[in-house]
């Protein structure tokens, strides 16, 4: 039975996060620098409240006394995040910074209603992260030659897929990590942020014929690799983030219909050629029929969503255990059953305001080769989100990638937030070198 | 220079903001449609174990007939403990189910188990119920059917084993779905080790109405009938033959039932008086493949399109390379043909509807505890199994049955009464047949209602299953 705590709180909690969903988009209705302002802080007044609210219904669930001291370090890692960008880089945009906290927030809470052990290692990674995260932005003003690099970038990252293809573990019929002192890494998280390094490296120095050919066999070579690696969702991700690159670098319409194309003739191709990629086709199109075998995780997942209905089941009121692999690639169900579907699309607009922030730096960005990272980085993210969601949700069909900073895994959540940060840190030069051009103009307004 | 390619560049980025804002809002789209349209099929799975949870929290809803009588209740003892009562005991065991904690559930038991489980009653009564740790009531099923011709249908099959369904035509609710032998759902618990060893091989547990499958017998002639008219539009009523009791083919041999000889007939006359000669020697003029095409619209070999029900596909096995007497036996109902009662009382509710097909129902509507309106199911209709002219043949034809032929124990009621009767013979003793009738009546002052009847191991349709329609008709026009 459920306490009228915990009953109150899962509608208090909802209503925080709906308002603050609201705020992420209301903020741009204002060109009021104090209005932004006092936005922002409302912002992060709400996300400590929900916080604090999904804290205490899990202590009241099971009173282990640890989940407070755990919930104190928490608070005070979001303080410390918050007041650092403060302090070092008054400009940071601020909406993302809260954005990030928020998924961080709702990650490490449903991580410890899951598993309270994995959220401890969440927890530590989360830090040790941030910490590189907060160096970032200042290592983008110092160091000014990362765009001669892009062979070095190509080749290393060619590198690391290939020891993962042929080194790597078996995950789930994909070899996606291999173990490194004891620790798993998972490279393709990093070479995400490489290749789109590389791409933008080569296309800002030249977009001649010669050079869009070069790069994209050496694209190519990224995705034929990971789909060796059976990893589909990573080569789908790089397929993508490649074509809107090559696309927005030479305005060229051509090259992202082309490129779709042949997409779709390499899926069929994959489609016939691997039981795998078959075997989710089959889960996607009509799961029920193979409930006890590929479609049980897909099944398990919209059980979960179904029966959590609009408002969800309250936290430890549902049995998102019974998904396979929910604390990694299906977390976003266990989120909808216990916290409610309305949060759960409160969750997918607040995704959605982080990739705008990203597009709409890249947007401001005057710096050629800055500009296309930001735009590889943020499709990266938007479209790992519309992979991971649109999966679990039975969409489309699942690929097996993980939520941005709510998932469970070390290599995903330090990518991630690398990635907030490098584009961050490109905010923050832009801001810095633009001097009093300083208001944040929305997507549509054209410079 | 610099400037105009920048604008440029930046049309592009709105180009790929604007994409993906559309990917997500497409996916933010799906998961709404989602929890509207498929969430209940999902959540009611049997795979679902969260749905032993509600039970915790939900008192389990009632479920009624038409006319409102409980046909299945939850009584909390005095000590706590609940128990589901079927106050009609064995009457309605496989329409309604079972819903155990041990063994699961089915019928409608199974089929609404999410509306019962579920209290619609205002939210905030519900979160006062789990403050006080008190059970909400959870909503109650009205189903479609009638007592009265449940009962009718349920002695007429007396110790029989078989089925009877009984469905209104022109908005396809099932009023009666009969099947025996059947068991005591208060007791299935405790009886269930010995339902399901089965010793006598009876199957107590399957629902032979939507499940059973069985050669058809001469009620396929109806179908044989559709195809001649649909290969013969203007001389069907031209054609002749002359039955001697027997028609030998190559090596094949067939005769009529209990030797009959009819003489010479026409295609009403094979019809009414159900001649096995004459439906052969018209099925070795058919085309084999349109055959074919005519029993996939028919629904053979295809999911029936009812709503819930579980009913099993019937299957029909005839092509270009079938041998002469594959081809025969075919026509009459025999061979290779499979067939649910279910699936029968569709087609010749279809004819009695003017080829409309109405997709049979059983839950009329959901209501909660407080008898407020939660979600009522209209008739939906499937579509035309045949025109209204072809139907309207095969109207005249199955009057006449009636009138003169196989069913005259259903002349001269009250009602109108059409039909077609069937003796399937199985297995592979010559003699042993399930009697089988399908048909409907008609009445100015009610609506037209449909029934098939199935007695196993009985005789011949005549004799057995006609007299069980007569006491369904009967019942619904007294």
């Amino acid at each position: 039975m459920n306490s009228i705590f915990c009953e109150v709180s899962k509608y208090l909690m909802l209503l925080f996060f709906a308002l603050y969903t609201w705020e992420c988009f209301s903020v741009f209705s204002h060109k009021n620098k104090e209005k932004q302002e006092a936005i922002f802080r409302r912002q992060s007044l709400l996300m400590f409240l929900l916080h604090l609210d999904g804290y205490l219904v899990l202590f009241d669930q099971t009173e282990n006394q640890k989940i407070l001291l755990f919930y104190a370090a928490q608070v005070v890692f979001f303080l410390i995040i918050i007041s650092s960008y403060k302090l070092l880089y008054e400009e940071a945009a601020q909406l993302l910074v809260n954005n990030m906290c928020m998924l961080m927030a709702i990650g490490f809470l449903i991580l410890t209603r899951l598993s309270f052990e994995k959220a401890i290692r969440q927890f530590t990674i989360a830090v040790g992260s941030m910490i590189l995260g907060l160096m970032i932005p200042y290592l983008i003003q110092k160091i000014r030659f990362a765009r001669k690099l892009a062979f070095l970038y190509a080749a290393a990252g060619l590198l690391a897929l290939a020891v993962v293809a042929v080194l790597g573990a078996k995950s789930y019929g994909a070899k996606l990590s291999f173990t490194f002192f004891g620790i798993a890494v998972q490279p393709s998280e990093f070479v995400k942020i490489i290749f789109v390094c590389f791409v933008a490296g080569m296309l800002h120095a030249s977009k001649s014929f010669r050079q869009v050919a070069l790069t994209t066999v050496l694209a190519a070579a990224h995705v034929i690799l990971l789909v060796f690696s059976k990893d589909l969702g990573g080569a789908l991700i790089f397929f993508v983030v490649y074509l809107v690159m090559l696309y927005v670098a030479t305005a060229n319409p051509f090259y992202f219909i082309g490129g779709l194309g042949c997409g779709s003739i390499a899926s069929m191709i994959a489609y016939r050629l691997f039981a795998h990629v078959r075997v989710r086709v089959v889960a996607w199109k009509d799961p029920l029929s193979v409930i006890d075998k590929e479609g049980y995780q897909v099944c398990q997942s919209l059980f979960a969503i179904g029966t959590g209905g609009w408002f969800g089941l309250g936290l430890y009121q549902g049995m998102p255990e019974k998904i396979p692999k929910v604390e990694q690639d299906v977390v976003f169900s266990a989120i909808a059953e216990e916290m409610g579907g309305i949060f759960a699309l409160c969750l997918i607009m607040v995704c959605m305001s982080c990739f705008l922030m990203f597009l709409n730096i890249a947007m401001q960005l005057k710096d050629g080769f800055y500009k296309l990272v930001a735009l590889g980085l943020g499709t990266t993210y938007g479209f790992q989100v519309f992979l991971t969601i649109g999966g679990v949700i039975k969409f489309i069909p699942s690929t097996g990638v993980t939520l941005p900073l709510i998932s469970y895994g070390g290599s995903s959540l330090l990518g991630t937030i690398i990635i907030f940060a490098i584009i961050q840190g490109f905010y923050i030069l832009r801001k810095r070198e633009g001097g009093q051009n300083g208001q944040q103009t929305k997507i549509r307004e054209q410079p | 220079m610099d400037n105009r390619r920048k604008s440029v560049n930046n049309r592009e980025f709105a180009v790929i903001a604007y994409c993906f804002i559309g990917l997500f809002l497409c996916t933010m789209g799906y998961f709404v449609y989602f929890q509207v349209a498929k969430s209940e099929e999902f959540i009611n799975n049997p795979y679902n174990a969260r749905q032993e949870n509600f039970e915790k929290s939900i008192l389990r809803g009632k479920i009624y007939t038409a006319e409102k009588e409980v046909l299945a209740e939850t009584k909390t003892n005095a000590d706590g403990t609940e128990t589901r009562s079927y106050p009609y005991e064995n009457l309605f065991s496989h329409v309604i189910g079972y819903a155990t904690k041990e063994y699961g559930r089915s019928g409608v038991e199974s089929w609404a188990n999410f509306n019962l489980l579920r209290s619609s009653t205002f939210f905030l009564e519900k979160t006062m119920h789990q403050v006080t740790e008190e059970k909400s009531v959870g909503d109650n099923v009205i189903t479609t059917l009638n007592l009265s011709l449940q009962n009718a249908a349920y002695q007429a099959l007396g110790a029989y084993k078989g089925a009877v369904v009984v469905m209104e035509p022109s908005t396809g609710r099932i009023l009666a779905m009969v099947s025996k032998p059947d068991f005591n759902p208060n007791t299935v618990t405790q009886e269930w080790d010995n339902i399901v060893a089965d010793e006598n091989g009876e199957s107590p547990l399957l629902n032979r109405a939507a499940q059973g499958l069985y050669p058809p017998g001469s009620t396929f002639k109806v179908i044989t009938t559709l195809q001649y008219i649909r290969e013969h539009p203007d001389d069907y009523a031209d054609y002749g033959y002359t039955c001697s009791g027997t028609i030998q083919k190559d090596n094949s041999k067939l005769s009529c039932y209990g030797k009959e000889v009819h003489g010479g007939v026409d295609l009403q006359r094979s019809f009414i008086k159900s001649c096995n000669t004459s439906f052969a020697n018209i099925g070795l003029s058919l085309d084999p493949v349109q055959f074919a095409d005519t029993c996939k619209e028919l629904l053979f070999n295809r999911s029936l399109p009812t709503e819930k029900l579980d009913a099993s596909k019937s299957s029909f096995v005839l092509h270009e390379a079938s041998s002469v007497s594959e081809i025969m036996e075919t026509s009459i109902g025999q061979g290779k043909t499979l067939v649910t009662p279910l699936h029968m009382l569709m087609i010749a509710g279809a004819v009695a509807n003017d080829g409309m097909l109405m997709r049979p129902y059983v839950i009329d509507s959901i209501e909660n505890h407080e008898g407020g309106s939660v979600k009522k199911y209209e008739p939906k209709e499937y579509g035309s199994l045949m025109t209204p002219e072809e139907a309207q043949i095969l109207q005249d034809y199955m009057k006449e049955t009636v009138q003169s032929g196989t069913a005259s124990r259903l002349n001269g009621m009250s009602y109108e009464a059409c039909g077609k009767t069937g003796s399937a013979e199985f297995g592979t003793t010559k003699g042993e047949s399930h009697a089988w009738f399908i048909g409907y009546a008609h009445r100015e002052d009610k609506e037209d209602i449909a029934v098939a009847v199935l007695v196993e191991e009985a005789g011949s349709g005549s004799a057995y299953a006609v007299p069980a329609a007569k006491s369904v008709f009967d019942a619904y026009y007294r």
